[in-house]
């Protein structure tokens, strides 16, 4: 059993946002669900007289995603703490937390407390790296 | 100053509130309370400890070398009172009393021991000695 | 116009829990709030790789203290949606009874909190009074006072004899009508209204697109409230969303207010609902696949994304609760605000930063 889900491409997801949005729907949150190893989903649940519907976006661990947040502002808290929790970035942040949105004193850019394998910070990102650490490479539990 | 009638209707009326240590009030029948086991009928099974959410039982059979011996122990501190062992318990010995442990001011375990069921379990010989026996 | 930067809490008079706001001041005006969160953030999502399902049911009602067994009933009903099972008629009349009980302490303490947010102690002391009584009736119908534990996967642990039922229907009169005597204080008291009305306001629109809940989403005149889905016992029972159309601190204490009364109306009709029966359903195998289940708790909408592989336990918690969705429009409204009015405003969205970090 699984629930109704249209599968949206990273690049698309901005476009979609926004139709939904003009189509009259209310955003509700996101869901970050680990795959495997090196998968992850993004669910985004937007709601419209009490109908769901849902986006399905496919992440790599420690990838990065377009962020929403600029055409729904409530977006933005559920992305920072996806970040947190995922190591999942998102460009375009309205209000960007740096990863540090539960944990002031979060010392890495990438830390993923809530994936079983974790995504491994760069221990000190040199300079040919983008800031924020690139996609860490992963770890077993 | 909608609220002059209530205000003066409270004047006059007796306390809302209880005089605490000095009046308790009686706790309801079904209150789930202190956790309680009847070691006497305790069989060792450890259904309790494995459906416990907060996770404070733990039953060891033959524990410190004897092998005829169980142990139950209670981290009361980290009980919530859920009563979920209460009714997952084969047995029945297990029940919660209506009223709560008094505070305490150290942090404490209780076990006890009994005697394990022996096998084909005689319900005769299931009462062992029980022993109450509380760690720091 | 220099700017001041003052910080509102973790620790503020008018909130027991901790959030943060670094707000920007212009004189006495907000320009800019700034939500800081993570003072309470236990990670309740992430025991679910440790708990098994069923031990997750005592472990999702501790998300929040208020509205313990609303969230144990969101997860136990997406679990049984996963499973394929229904709960009996009488687990799920049951259910609302202690929902609705659930609903009617918390907007009595809400309501109390408010008062005291703008310094109407007696207001605040008589509703607290008031509340311990529906305290009383949780207590002795499922053993706990506030997080009472009832919920199992397929139905419910505790039930209500004859007697109980008359008790609580006897209690709720009196409940009942002492709410009713304290209606004019709280709706048209003229400190209340100088305090509430026209501050704080969240426009329809605004409320829509913020993505807010509960009596946030109805005081702005959005009549959407998760009941009207008909989980539990509520398909059976006569319900209409409480609005209110002002959209200001007013509008949202009002709806609060009759939601209390609308409650003690539930419980009622589900009482009398009541016919003997099944307590459960035997729950046999275990959850696989994903299943959303959203409920109303007094707070607003509350959703849970579960998946479960199989196992005895779940790959994925997801607990979205509606504080968590009602502080963007937090941060919306309080720019442009007195600075003495930010208590007030910030409470008016019922804030439950436990609830909000999990």
């Amino acid at each position: 059993m699984s629930i109704e889900a249209l599968p949206v491409a990273p690049a698309d997801l901005l476009a979609a946002a926004t139709r939904l949005k003009n189509d009259g729907y209310r955003f509700v949150t996101m869901t970050s669900v680990e795959l495997d190893q090196t998968n992850m989903e993004i669910l985004y649940h937007f709601d419209k007289s009490l109908a769901l519907k849902n986006l399905r976006v496919p992440v790599e661990k420690g990838g990065e995603l377009p962020s929403i947040s600029g055409v729904v502002f409530a977006a933005f808290l559920v992305e920072n703490e996806i970040r947190d929790q995922y190591a999942v970035r998102f460009e375009g942040l309205v209000l960007d937390y740096q990863g540090k949105l539960y944990a002031e004193t979060a010392q890495t850019a990438a830390s993923s407390p809530f994936c079983r394998y974790h995504v491994k910070a760069e221990p000190d990102p040199g300079p040919g790296s983008a800031p924020g650490g690139q996609p860490g490479s992963l770890e077993g539990k | 100053m909608r609220m002059l009638p209530t205000v003066l209707a409270n004047l006059f009326a007796k306390a809302a509130t209880r005089n605490y240590p000095h009046f308790v009030r009686e706790s309801f029948e079904h209150a789930r309370g202190e956790l309680v086991n009847d070691i006497k009928g305790c069989i060792f099974c450890g259904t309790c400890a494995r459906k416990c959410p907060s996770q404070c039982l733990t039953v060891a059979r033959g524990a410190a070398g004897d092998k005829t011996e169980g142990a139950w122990t209670l981290e009361f501190f980290a009980c919530v009172g859920c009563g979920v062992c209460v009714d997952a318990c084969p047995t029945r010995c297990l029940s919660q009393k209506a009223t709560h442990r008094p505070v305490a001011v150290e942090r404490a375990v209780i076990t006890l021991t009994g005697r394990l069921p022996e096998r084909p379990a005689r319900k005769d010989n299931a009462a062992g000695k029980a022993a109450d026996k509380t760690e720091a | 116009m220099a700017r001041t930067v003052i910080p509102f809490g973790p620790q503020h008079p008018v909130l027991p829990e901790p959030i943060h706001l670094s707000l920007v001041l212009e004189d006495e005006k907000v320009v800019e709030a700034l939500p800081t969160l993570g003072y309470v953030h236990r990670g309740l999502e992430m025991l679910a790789v440790k708990r098994d399902y069923n031990q997750m049911i005592q472990i999702v009602e501790r998300v929040c203290g208020i509205c313990s067994m609303i969230h144990s009933l969101c997860y136990c009903q997406g679990i049984e949606e996963m499973m394929g099972l229904e709960a009996p008629r009488r687990a799920r009349m049951l259910r609302v009874v202690w929902s609705e009980l659930h609903r009617l302490h918390s907007h009595l303490l809400w309501l109390g909190l408010f008062a005291d947010s703008f310094g109407f102690e007696s207001l605040f002391m008589q509703l607290w009074k008031i509340r311990e009584r529906v305290m009383d009736l949780n207590e002795a119908t499922t053993g706990n006072r506030v997080i009472v534990s009832v919920n199992v996967v397929g139905g419910v642990r505790a039930d209500l004899d004859e007697g109980q039922v008359r008790w609580i229907k006897d209690t709720l009169v009196e409940v009942e009508a002492s709410i009713r005597s304290l209606q004019s204080t709280i709706m048209n008291d003229s400190t209340v209204c100088k305090r509430t009305k026209g501050i704080g306001v969240l426009t329809k629109q605004a409320a829509h697109d913020l993505g807010a809940a509960g009596p946030m989403l109805r005081g702005s005149g959005i009549a959407q409230d998760m009941r009207q889905l008909k989980y539990a016992g509520f398909d059976e029972l006569a319900f209409e969303p409480v609005v209110e159309t002002a959209g200001d601190c007013w509008a949202r204490s009002a709806v609060r207010f009759r939601e209390a009364l609308q409650s003690i109306d539930l419980v009622r009709q589900a009482l009398d609902k009541l016919e003997p029966g099944d307590l459960a359903v035997k729950a046999k195998g275990r959850p696989e696949g994903e299943v959303i289940t959203r409920v109303e708790q007094p707070r607003g909408e509350c959703l849970y994304y579960l998946k479960g592989n199989g196992s005895l336990f779940l790959e994925r918690v997801r607990i979205r609760t509606p504080t968590f969705a009602n502080i963007p429009p937090l941060a919306a409204i309080l720019p442009g605000l007195d600075f003495a009015d930010v208590p007030v405003v910030v409470l008016s969205i019922d804030p439950c930063i436990s609830c909000t970090e999990r």
